[in-house]
């Protein structure tokens, strides 16, 4: 067994049954770290309160390009209306989850892998052994379980502003009709379609939190080390986030 | 191999002190003792019990009746002093609050820190970050407390402080210690038992007055700081001469 010199599937394999027994720990521990909810609370404040702004700023910028796209593609077409349709399904199902996600993994996930992974450093998660604490219950569960309630509540902010944005320009700038535009949205827009996007950012949530918490675990204690595992924690959980949508868009559309 | 025919008892109520140049294995002899590592021969056991047969609640157990102070201190970024010297017993009991701050209180001005409870540790000194995980690993009342390598890079001041406190924590507490450590002047004013490692193996044992007029050439060497003895001061290499010149030729 050597890192340096096995092929690429045998260390993504032997990466993805590591984190899969980081999961099983993690998941044994998630009902007993409920007996100290304040440690919840403060992640869930960590990754979801301190990237509102940028998931704010992200969804009106991507809302009002969908505007300006959808009104440029309808309109060759006399159907305008339809710009909140696009919106609407296009944030619901897959622009909001996942730029959300990918947002989350840049702004919160590198935060928690350097976390851990400075807090291994420096020793702290051994001095926490030494006390008799398990560093897996009182660190990694509470920003696991921080991402995992956070994403979609991000997503559900991400979508809304998007929507805004989207009828910013839409309505506001290029004159759709605001009594048209909405009904067609609410007509097109179905409960499952919303529920696809909170099935999503759950899956995303629990993906990103777990690349994020597993790499920093198991960074190496060496300030290189901490840094290639922040890089590894952006590439892993994007290109997850990316094939997860797939897979479940596929799955969604497969049992309509 | 690290350790080879090591046979060392600390004895119950007594300050014992792991002596031995940089990378002779005193910390791994800590990890062994705490239960961080195991040795693929051999045993190590701690009030009777063999460590490495230990369940991992067991060894939770265990660790509750140690304290351990780290040599960075290692003490928890993200909460303050207070918070951090109140985190085992916050971890482990569900004492009311008015006492978990009493037995705060009086730990951290046992170790003369009490007015700076509310800093982070960010806002510490080495020798400030020190004595705070001295008051964090004494919170429990512990029956062992194990020091790795508590000196180094502390002032004079903050390094006389240590050592006093850790003789009164013996004295008056009556807690059996361990101190890994490689300065010898330090130890010998509070250890009772000493023990020179070198070579992964005991090369003296016995009270540091008993090591000093020692005539074993490794203890004269190390208790006397002499670059010349067993103990090599270079790492093994080619001949220096021939490298320098074998470079210049090289670079004609």
């Amino acid at each position: 067994m050597n890192a340096a010199t096995d092929s690429l599937p045998v260390v993504a394999l032997r990466r993805i049954g590591s984190m899969t027994l980081f999961l099983g720990q993690v998941l044994a521990r998630v009902v007993p770290s409920f007996t100290r909810p304040a440690l919840i609370v403060r992640q869930v404040y960590n990754a979801g309160a301190r990237s509102l702004v940028i998931i704010m700023l992200s969804g009106m910028f991507v809302g009002m390009v969908l505007g300006l796209l959808g009104f440029d593609v309808f309109q060759r077409f006399g159907s305008e209306d339809y710009v909140g349709v696009l919106a609407a399904l296009g944030n619901l199902k897959v622009l909001g989850p996942v730029l959300t996600a990918l947002l989350f993994a840049g702004r919160a996930g590198t935060s928690l892998t350097s976390e851990i992974g400075l807090m291994k450093s420096t020793e702290q998660l051994t001095a926490m052994q030494m006390m008799a604490v398990d560093p897996v219950r009182y660190v990694v569960v509470p920003r696991f379980l921080g991402g995992f309630i956070a994403m979609p509540l991000l997503t559900a902010t991400f979508t809304m502003v998007a929507l805004y944005g989207a009828q910013l320009i839409g309505v506001q700038q290029m004159g759709v009709d605001a009594g048209a535009y909405w009904s067609q949205t609410q007509n097109a827009v179905d409960l499952r379609d919303v529920w696809e996007g909170v099935v999503k950012s759950l899956v995303f949530g629990a993906a990103v939190s777990l690349v994020a918490v597993y790499e920093g675990y198991n960074a190496e204690a060496t300030p290189e080390g901490v840094g290639l595992a922040t890089t590894r924690t952006v590439v892993i959980s994007s290109v997850l986030v990316l094939l997860l949508n797939y897979l479940l868009t596929a799955a969604f559309l497969t049992t309509k | 191999m690290i350790f080879d025919g090591l046979d060392i008892t600390a004895r119950r109520g007594r300050i014992t002190a792991f002596m031995g140049p940089s990378g002779t294995g005193k910390t791994t002899l800590l990890r062994l003792i705490t239960g961080q590592s195991y040795a693929e021969r051999g045993s190590v056991k701690v009030f009777g019990d063999e460590v490495s047969k230990m369940s991992t609640g067991e060894l939770f157990g265990l660790r509750r009746r140690m304290g351990m102070l780290f040599q960075n201190g290692a003490l928890l970024t993200d909460l303050d002093v207070y918070e951090n010297v109140a985190f085992p017993l916050r971890a482990h009991t569900r004492l009311p609050e008015s006492l978990v701050r009493q037995l705060v209180l009086t730990k951290l001005h046992a170790v003369g820190l009490r007015g700076a409870a509310r800093l982070m540790p960010s806002e510490l000194s080495g020798g400030m970050a020190r004595r705070v995980a001295l008051a964090r690993a004494i919170v429990m009342d512990p029956e062992i407390l194990i020091y790795d390598e508590p000196f180094v890079g502390l002032d004079p001041i903050s390094m006389g402080v240590i050592c006093r406190l850790i003789k009164q924590m013996n004295e008056a507490l009556g807690i059996t210690s361990i101190v890994v450590s490689h300065d010898v002047q330090e130890l010998a004013s509070i250890a009772h038992d000493s023990f020179l490692l070198s070579g992964g193996r005991v090369v003296a044992s016995g009270t540091p007055d008993e090591l000093s007029r020692s005539d074993i050439p490794e203890v004269r060497q190390f208790m006397g700081g002499l670059a010349d003895g067993p103990v090599a001061f270079h790492y093994p290499a080619a001949d220096y001469s021939a490298e320098l010149l074998d470079e210049a030729a090289d670079a004609q």
